[in-house]
């Protein structure tokens, strides 16, 4: 289970950085996609993992016992990361339109001599 | 519990759907709703500084959660002075918008402007790390509005260029709240400060890393090096007044350090020690002169003020970087004095810019333009304000500044720094003042074949007229005589500074008053 999302984030964190590195709007929208669904999936796992436990104390056992239960927390933490990050990526895709209908090209990096004219 | 301390964010929240969806038909009722929000924003700014400045620490819980279980609100003098700052700067900037009809060449410019003084206060007055985080997204959200307000191919493509480096901060800053929380189980500042003084060293390693990747994430904020690349471009090619609210913005990254790296993460916890420190004077020795060699090589006048601005956090930095009270006493006020520094100087250099026409803001002669002399005054005393120059307040923050060196570690190489790369400023400042400015009295109109034309030409009238440009010179006035106030009540500005830093290092008031849930 650990190693299992440990290697998601890796590989999205990677994939991410990857395409991010490719400088053109498309790939960027996308690993700017990637990073947030790796970093979402990191958060679960700052609460310690467990699968199947509800995310309250029950109020009634004898023994509260911490083994039978997942931290909320990291969860509400997860549900505001998705909605910022969906607001973000709509924006970062319109923006990107703009620029490609006024530029003609998706590049992101702006040249020397286009920063001075 | 006041109520009070929550009406910097509500104000803007409120009255910018308003703006948005009631009066965007309306130019002068928008307009009169923003500057209202605006003045309203000041006098609550004030009395949250009276409230604040005896030196209790106000807590506004909201949903009357006790902490650390729900999100407060945290009034200190730290929290009330840059509420303060941020709401006379956006007044200003204000004035300067609509005297220059800036307002006009887009749409939703108003209600953007209060989303993003929303997302300001609500950074400065939040006591809890993710809401933090959330009003980050708020302020960026509108920030990217703002930056790519008016369009046109250079500004688009800088807009995404800023918009890309801001998505990648905020990633990282989830990453870095994540380790966070999994180190302690609290993102409550207050219960932070104690939970991360109790780690033993044994288990201080994702702790630390925490603390790095939150500096990293607020040096994007901040522009220090090696993450300062996005600030000239997205300073040059953004409408000028924004460039000019962008001010406040750097400094959010500042607060963000200064509120971390003391009440949290300060020096005397065993796990972090003084990497903190040590890292940022690096940094900010780097984007010291980087800052330095933009001004003198830039050849347009927007990015030679971006850069003086990368300078100017390079020297804020390297003060916070010292973390004794004393040096984060000079620290805000540079940090108060630099805002306006920068502000005016972006507003005075939209006044050139539309005004040269055709030559825009390049580092060329051109035929003189229409209140030459009154803008080159104003430039005048600006750019020596942002060099550091005596008589008005960046000369004295940098001698607070060399003065809190004394004695300290790195102190030649901090002092070398500050004094070289001052003449550095100087002198770009110098180089363009007198090309925009003095060279053009001497330049004659040309005609279409190459030869003079006997009588200098008239004094060209670029891109639409405004009739209400008063109201910009106005703006700039009361952005330069900032500067002057500032340097002629230094004294009860210091002595409230103080306060405000022995507070910084003795969280022990803001701890209890957030934990207790007392008041």
């Amino acid at each position: 289970m650990e190693l299992i999302v440990a290697a998601t984030v890796g590989v999205l964190t990677s994939a991410g950085i990857y395409l991010i590195l490719r400088l053109r709007t498309f790939p960027v929208i996308l690993g700017m996609a990637m990073l947030s669904y790796a970093v979402n999936v990191f958060l679960f796992s700052t609460g310690r993992l467990a699968t199947g436990m509800p995310p309250v104390l029950d109020h009634h056992a004898k023994h509260v016992d911490p083994s039978l239960y997942t931290d909320p927390l990291p969860q509400a933490l997860v549900l505001t990361a998705i909605v910022i990050s969906f607001g973000m990526t709509a924006v970062l895709v319109l923006i990107s339109l703009g620029a490609f209908l006024e530029a003609k090209h998706d590049k992101i990096d702006i040249s020397d001599e286009e920063a001075d004219a | 519990m006041s109520h009070w301390i929550i009406a910097p964010v509500i104000l803007p929240a409120l009255l910018a759907p308003l703006i948005g969806f009631v009066m965007r038909h309306d130019k002068v009722l928008s307009r009169s709703a923003s500057v209202a929000g605006c003045v309203a924003l000041v006098v609550i700014a004030l009395g949250l500084l009276n409230m604040a400045a005896d030196g209790t620490v106000h807590v506004y819980r909201l949903g009357d959660w006790p902490a650390p279980f729900g999100i407060v609100l945290v009034l200190d003098r730290l929290s009330a002075l840059m509420v303060l700052l941020t709401s006379v700067l956006a007044l200003i900037v204000l004035l300067h918008v609509i005297g220059t009809d800036w307002d006009q060449r887009g749409r939703h410019f108003h209600a953007l402007y209060q989303f993003q003084l929303m997302g300001i206060c609500g950074a400065f007055l939040t006591g809890d790390a993710f809401n933090l985080f959330v009003f980050f997204e708020v302020l960026l959200i509108a920030s990217y509005g703002l930056m790519i307000h008016g369009g046109g191919q250079a500004r688009l493509r800088a807009g995404l260029q800023y918009v890309v480096m801001n998505l990648g901060g905020s990633t990282l800053f989830l990453f870095a709240l994540g380790t966070l929380y999994a180190a302690t189980g609290t993102l409550n500042i207050a219960d932070l400060a104690v939970k991360v003084r109790e780690i033993p060293l044994e288990d201080a390693a994702i702790l630390r890393v925490a603390a790095i990747l939150l500096l990293v994430v607020f040096a994007i904020k901040a522009a220090l090096f090696p993450v300062q690349f996005w600030l000239p471009g997205t300073y040059a090619n953004a409408p000028a007044p924004v460039a000019a609210l962008f001010a406040i913005m750097t400094k959010v990254g500042a607060y963000a350090i200064l509120r971390f790296y003391t009440v949290i993460f300060g020096p005397d916890v065993p796990a972090i020690g003084d990497m903190p420190e040590l890292w940022i004077k690096i940094g900010a020795l780097i984007t010291i002169a980087v800052g330095a060699f933009g001004v003198l090589g830039a050849r347009r006048l927007m990015p030679l003020i971006a850069f003086s601005v990368v300078g100017s956090m390079g020297t804020l930095l390297l003060a916070i970087a010292v973390f004794t009270p004393q040096s984060v006493t000079a620290a805000l006020y540079y940090l108060l004095h630099s805002t306006f520094a920068a502000a005016a100087l972006f507003l005075i250099g939209d006044l050139v810019t539309t005004r040269r026409g055709a030559s825009a803001d390049s580092l060329l002669p051109a035929p003189p333009i229409a209140n030459n002399g009154l803008l080159a005054a104003a430039f005048f005393i600006a750019a020596i304000g942002m060099a550091g120059m005596p008589p008005i307040s960046g000369f004295l923050g940098k001698l607070l500044i060399l003065d809190a060196f004394q004695g300290q570690a790195h102190q030649a190489i901090a002092w070398a720094a500050i004094l070289v790369t001052s003449l550095m400023v100087i002198v770009g400042f110098a180089r363009a003042g007198s090309l925009i400015f003095w060279k053009a009295e001497g330049v004659v109109a040309v005609d279409g074949h190459g030869a003079l034309t006997e009588t200098p030409a008239p004094v060209p009238v670029a891109g639409p007229s405004q009739p209400n440009v008063g109201i910009a010179f106005v703006a700039i006035g009361a952005c330069l005589s900032m500067l002057f106030l500032l340097s002629i009540f230094a004294g009860p500005v210091t002595s409230y500074l103080t306060a405000t830093s022995a507070e910084l290092f003795d969280p022990a008031a803001y701890v209890d008053a957030v934990l207790s849930g007392g008041n």
